[in-house]
């Protein structure tokens, strides 16, 4: 199978698991983890220089979810990576587990730092990425962020920061699918002109259908040939997506699918996949 | 048990007869109007709603704004971001200038549950208490909530009040004694006192019923007001028991054991026990299974009373 279509079925298998987690659990964010299900399965299954059975690894690539509350599709990425036992990811925000309702370190082997406070992953990415300047290690540093999340003033401190000190091995993903808690971005507090703003504060912007591999591949080899400034990732993308019933619905942002619509949510995923494999 | 209300559902419905009444009370939310339940207020009175968006900081800092040209400031988003986040915005722009701005907080605490710790505010009531000119309330039911939120739109200056996100008991049916700056007692007993205050106030009367049983008599006192702190009170019981619990449902440092101590150090110092939660960070699970892991039940009030008991020879 090539490459294209076998990431395009470990995304399926990322919603496929968000889905089937939130159910279990009765509560967490389907609809913002759903959406960065395509970024983060080209990362965690093609980009990313890491080590699953050595998450320490000093010389890994890190990936911070700035966005937490979408740590559903992360946990998926970090067991189907090897990370933890997949069986583990039934025990979401169940009490004791190691996946908690949002990401700590602490707890969940491959999670880099503590996130969920909107705005606090992307300036700790920019220490990240800062340390391996000082250090002169070749890692890179991977952050996704929320066009919610933006509205947050310490993100524009972290843009200013990244550029100042030229770090051209930060990378952020922008998860632009135009929904917050409260409605569309646009309506509740717009962060518009999004690519200007970028712009504007010195970083490199690559503007992408978040959903389409190749897209996302290609930015991602364009952001690191990058030099002296940090690229930001525009991701067009859908909240919900690949779940008709969830798709720009603003409620399955923090509001688990019940039985019966995961059951139905499953069935779609499973048809996608056959779909692909004919 | 009687009837169950969240006291942020008690905050939505009161706020919309406040908006009735002043028609220079303006509210504020950031990303959060559902959450808070001040999306009420906001499909009543869509002229005086402000969603700030994700930016708690600012919403603190416009609030104050707002403040100064005579408008009564609702400002509402979780506890954690309004007294963590925006800190220094609420210290300096709202409380430095003393403006009219009531910063209400719903998800106070651990019994937020499943969102885990980044969402579990157990310092914001240390965070508050210092500010000079801030009032500091956390009403233990709905009833309670409602008076508060009126007391706090009526009296002149910043307020932090702290919800909660889940549906609690309500311990006042048809009245309560709230008054601004006042604790108040709820039984009689000579042998110790229980200081509670939001949610931890129903689990130390069910304490008070099980201690009584085994011949314990507590004395149960509403300590919704945290600051300004009603000194007088907590002497008089000290004096009347010699033996003092707190329960709260925050870090032990900081908020009303933190408080009562205080006060008891410094005029009649009698032992004491803090119940509250002990130098750890919250975690995902239900509000019920978190309260048991963290020491936060009426079994851990009846055990803290017991011991209390002994110290006081
Ligand atoms: C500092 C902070 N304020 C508020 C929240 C509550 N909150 C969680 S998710 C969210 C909306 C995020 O929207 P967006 O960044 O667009 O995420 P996505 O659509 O990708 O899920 C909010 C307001 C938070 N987690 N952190
Ligand atoms: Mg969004």
């Amino acid at each position: 199978m090539d490459k294209i279509t076998s990431l395009k079925i470990r995304a399926n298998q990322l919603r496929q698991d968000v889905i089937e987690m939130t159910a279990e659990a009765g509560s967490g964010h389907p609809g913002g983890s759903l959406s960065a299900a395509d970024i983060v399965a080209c990362l965690y299954f093609e980009v990313l220089r890491h080590n699953p059975k050595n998450p320490k690894w000093p010389d890994r690539d890190r990936f911070v979810l700035s966005k937490g509350h979408a740590c559903p599709v992360l946990y998926s990425a970090l067991a189907r990576s090897g990370y933890f036992p997949v069986e583990e990811l039934r025990t979401l925000r169940k009490i004791g587990s190691r996946l908690q309702g949002h990401p700590d370190n602490r707890k969940t082997p491959g999670v880099e730092i503590c996130s969920g406070s909107l705005g606090q992953g992307i300036s700790a990415a920019v220490g990240m990425a800062l340390a391996g300047k000082i250090d002169k290690k070749s890692f890179r540093v991977y952050v996704l962020i929320g066009d919610g999340e933006i509205e947050e003033g310490q993100v524009w401190e972290a843009a200013m920061s990244a550029s100042h000190y030229k770090l051209d091995n930060l990378c952020a993903i922008l998860d632009y699918n135009g929904l917050q808690i409260d409605g569309p971005i646009r309506k509740v507090m717009s962060p518009e002109p999004i690519k200007e703003k970028w712009l504007s504060f010195g970083w490199h912007t690559v503007e992408i259908d978040g959903h389409n591999i190749p897209e996302i591949l290609d930015a991602f080899s364009q952001a690191k040939q990058v030099k002296g400034k940090p690229t930001i990732i525009i991701a067009h993308t859908t909240k919900g997506k690949g779940v008709s019933f969830m798709e720009n619905v603003v409620e399955f942002h923090g509001k688990a699918p019940a039985k019966e619509e995961a059951k139905k949510a499953l069935e779609e995923l499973r048809e996608e996949v056959r779909q692909w494999e004919n | 048990m009687g009837k169950l209300i969240a006291t942020r559902d008690a905050f939505g419905e009161v706020l919309v007869e406040l908006g009735e009444r002043y028609k220079n009370l303006v509210v504020l939310t950031a990303d959060l109007a559902e959450s808070t339940r001040t999306n009420k207020f906001a499909s009543r009175f869509p002229d005086r709603f402000f969603n700030m968006g994700i930016a708690e900081q600012n919403m603190m800092g416009v609030a104050a704004g707002l403040a100064s040209c005579d408008k009564i400031v609702v400002a509402s988003s979780f506890a954690i971001f309004s007294t963590g986040r925006a800190w220094e915005q609420v210290r300096y722009s709202i409380c430095h200038s003393y403006l009219n701005v009531k910063v209400v907080a719903t998800h106070g605490g651990i019994s937020v549950g499943e969102d885990g710790s980044s969402h579990q505010a157990t310092e914001d009531l240390s965070l508050m208490r210092p500010l000079p000119g801030m009032r500091v309330v956390v009403p233990a039911d709905a009833t309670e909530t409602k008076l508060a939120i009126r007391a706090a739109v009526e009296t002149d200056g910043p307020f932090y009040i702290r919800l909660g996100r889940p549906k609690i008991p309500v311990i006042f049916e048809d009245s309560c004694p709230f008054q601004l700056g006042k604790g108040y007692r709820l039984t009689e007993g000579e042998d110790v006192a229980i200081f509670a205050c939001g949610v931890m106030l129903y689990q130390a009367l069910e304490a008070e019923k099980n201690l009584r049983r085994e011949g314990v008599k507590a004395q149960v006192i509403n300590m919704s007001t945290i600051k300004p702190i009603d000194t007088q009170i907590i002497i008089e019981a000290a004096k009347a028991t010699g033996a003092v619990v707190t329960a709260e449902e925050h870090q032990v440092t900081g908020g009303l054991g933190s408080a009562v101590s205080e006060v008891l150090a410094e005029n009649f110092p009698v032992p004491l026990e803090r119940v509250g939660i002990k130098d750890r960070f919250g975690e995902s699970g239900t509000p019920e299974e978190l309260f048991k892991k963290y020491g936060l039940t009426a079994r851990d009030i009846e055990e803290a009373a017991k011991k209390v008991l002994r110290r006081k020879g």
